[in-house]
């Protein structure tokens, strides 16, 4: 799960992380009295959840209070088109106020899961506020990673490592040593899967401090950290796909006009393949799960059918821990009450598929039973030509 | 013969008395698996379907002989379930649980090292030697006893929907299990062709495997460098939206890596028969592993 910016450093102050003061605006109206309390400059930057944000025009520097006014009310509430958001772009509901940093060089830190090396590795480079990937591929020498032991935790020779391949002075040496520690700890306390933050400035002072902030939750861990999961910004979620995650359902919509509905992630994937190699574009990736009830089944039919671009269905089923039966109820029930008029390709294989087809022959609905993939395919390709 | 598990494999079941952890003990114990206990902490001395229930591994070990686990414990306990059945030196551990934490992960992964325990899993479907031992969720009745083709997917139903062709082709199975779909696993590809390649009765592999991380492309450098057998490759998700997370917590395009194209690329440049459309499965099966 993302957060926004100014989520991650409030995180971030909580633990002692240095950040530039900052003040969160939601509402046009806000503008005017909020700018009249900032100490100028100040930079003002839109809080969407995708990257990009300042090539895209969502970040201004403000050295006027009439600047920075003029710039808020630019910013908030503008479609926010970057690289990450798609051409319809972002619309931004909330920027973040915040004064502006006097600094003498900007860094790049990050932490995220190694899964092939099953640790935790922190990458950083003296070029920061650059795109680290371009980075990394034209200067790898440039990149400096450690590799942290999960249970042994960060050690010395790594945090000199760092300080070193940084060739940070002294005085700031120990007030990054004391920030990589503080972060390490945040990235293990909060179940991060990534924190980012691009750029890390020196500031005159010698000192470091967070100009950006980006982290990722993992998604399995929300159940121990409410807090986190009460800061999920909601807005950003395509409404299906928010509508489908209600119930439990793992959704994500795409472009085409086959939808799907397949029992397992993997299959699903595979599914949305097989319906590309008919000929036609799959709508969406739906996955019911083991052990989805006929409800469940019910309502993910429905998101299904609530995409305007959904042409025709194509259901998927190899029973293990979901029975055939129950899919089988749950689609009947489903159509009748959303009175389906598309064309239904149902293929069911496993545990009680004979109750599952008899149940679907006998509903008198327009459901084209399939006997392989490679006659659901043919059909598919049918439904839309 | 199989790989992991055979006739002789002792089962205990780690959360025997939730709803899952019943009702698939009990279609284990159907298809033939021994399963002599289970254990939920604050339970012992129940019984669920007729097997024992003990408070701790450790003491099922010893009143059973159990050498292998399968584990149905929720999320947030599930990691620890691993390290209990590791400490009890456990053969086997097989963890079904899917939304383990990935720090949990990370941590039972480390702690594991030199380990006697071999886990298979988090998130997925188990393993299954057809005819002999079934420690997992998947139908038993689409298999085929008696090799010669050896299954390992990191998926669940897709490894079903596999399994189903072999079988209609008459090609039956010697082992076939799910390494799980999360980002930290226990036994990993390379593991399970090493086994087949090392298992006499297994003549060629099936090798499933979907977007997310380099584990197909490392393992296809392997079989190149390390197997005489003949691999069949399928990978899922060449249709995925890059950096969206497609159910299975490791399958995820991120950063232009993990792409099922590269897999696909790494499969062929390593002489891996790739099957490129999952409706073909079985009869490309059929002509690759009916040659030797």
């Amino acid at each position: 799960m993302k957060i926004h910016e100014y989520q991650a450093k409030e995180l971030f102050r909580k633990v002692g992380i240095p950040v530039p003061d900052g003040q969160v605006c939601h509402k046009r109206e806000e503008i005017p009295s909020l700018v009249a309390t900032l100490n100028l400059p100040v930079a003002i930057k839109a809080q969407i959840l995708a990257g990009g944000r300042g090539k895209g025009g969502g970040v201004a520097l403000a050295k006027t209070a009439e600047e920075a006014q003029a710039v808020a009310e630019r910013i908030l509430g503008m479609r926010l088109v970057t690289l990450q958001t798609g051409d319809q772009g972002t619309e931004v509901r909330t920027i973040l106020f915040e004064q502006a940093i006097v600094l003498k060089k900007e860094l790049y830190l990050s932490m995220l899961i190694d899964r092939e090396r099953a640790d935790i590795v922190i990458i950083a480079s003296r070029d920061g506020g650059m795109d680290i990937e371009k980075v990394a591929q034209k200067t790898p020498e440039r990149i400096i990673s450690v590799h942290v032991n999960p249970l042994l935790g960060l050690q010395g020779y790594q945090l000199r490592e760092l300080i070193f391949g940084l060739d940070l002075d002294s005085a700031a040496a120990k007030s990054f040593a004391d920030l990589v520690r503080k972060l390490f700890d945040l990235f293990l306390d909060s179940d991060c899967s990534l924190v980012e933050i691009n750029p890390l400035a020196i500031t005159a002072e010698d000192t470091v401090i967070a100009l950006d902030a980006k982290i990722d939750i993992d998604a399995n861990s929300l159940f121990r950290h409410p807090e986190i999961k009460a800061m999920h910004d909601s807005s950003e979620d395509d409404v299906l796909e928010a509508a489908a995650a209600a119930h439990g359902l793992n959704y994500i919509r795409l472009d085409g006009t086959i939808g799907s509905m397949v029992n397992g992630a993997g299959l699903a994937m595979a599914t949305m393949d097989l319906i590309k190699q008919a000929g036609v574009e799959p709508a969406n990736f739906l996955d019911v799960g083991g052990g989805a009830s006929a409800e469940m089944v019910e309502n993910g039919f429905r998101i299904i059918l609530s995409d305007p671009n959904v042409r025709g269905i194509f259901i998927n089923i190899f029973g293990g821990i979901l029975r055939c039966d129950i899919l089988a109820q749950g689609v009947v029930a489903a159509a009748r009450k959303v009175g389906l008029s598309l064309p239904v390709v149902v293929r069911m294989e496993g545990t009680n598929v004979e109750e599952g087809r008899e149940i679907l022959a006998r509903s008198g609905l327009d459901l084209t039973n399939a006997t392989d993939l490679n006659h659901a395919a043919s059909l598919l390709t049918a439904m839309v030509y | 013969m199989a790989i992991f598990i055979d006739k002789e494999t002792r089962v205990l079941v780690q959360g025997i008395t939730g709803k899952e952890g019943q009702f698939h003990s009990r279609q284990c114990q159907d298809y033939g698996t021994r399963i002599v206990a289970g254990v939920t902490p604050g339970k012992g001395g129940e019984r669920v379907n007729g097997i024992p229930v003990f408070n701790s591994v450790a003491e099922a070990c010893k009143e059973t002989g159990a050498n292998a686990s399968m584990i149905f414990v929720p999320p947030p306990f599930a990691a620890e379930a691993i390290l209990e059945a590791v400490d009890a030196e456990l053969e086997l551990a097989v963890c079904i649980t899917e939304g383990i934490p990935v720090l949990d992960m990370l941590r039972v992964k480390n702690a594991m090292g030199g380990k006697r325990t071999r886990l298979i899993g988090p998130n997925c479907p188990g393993i299954i030697s057809p005819g002999s031992c079934k420690i997992g969720i998947m139908p038993g009745a689409i298999h085929l006893p008696g090799g010669p083709v050896g299954v390992v997917s990191r998926s669940g139903t897709l490894t079903y929907e596999v399994v189903h062709q072999l079988t209609s082709q008459g090609l039956g199975q010697t082992t076939c299990l799910g390494i799980g779909g999360d980002p930290i696993n226990g036994t990993n590809f390379i593991d399970c062709l090493q086994a087949f390649q090392n298992d006499p009765e297994t003549r060629g592999v099936v090798m499933v495997g979907e977007i997310g991380g380099s584990a197909e492309e490392e393992a296809a450098a392997w079989i190149a460098a390390n197997m005489d057998k003949p691999v069949v490759g399928f990978i899922a998700g060449l249709t995925a939206p890059p950096g969206r997370r497609m159910g299975h917590a490791g399958a995820i395009v991120s950063g232009g890596r993990g792409t099922a194209a590269a897999k696909i690329a790494a499969m062929r440049e390593n002489k891996i028969h790739v099957c490129e459309n999952l409706g073909n499965l079985g009869r490309l099966c059929k002509e690759v592993f009916s040659a030797v």
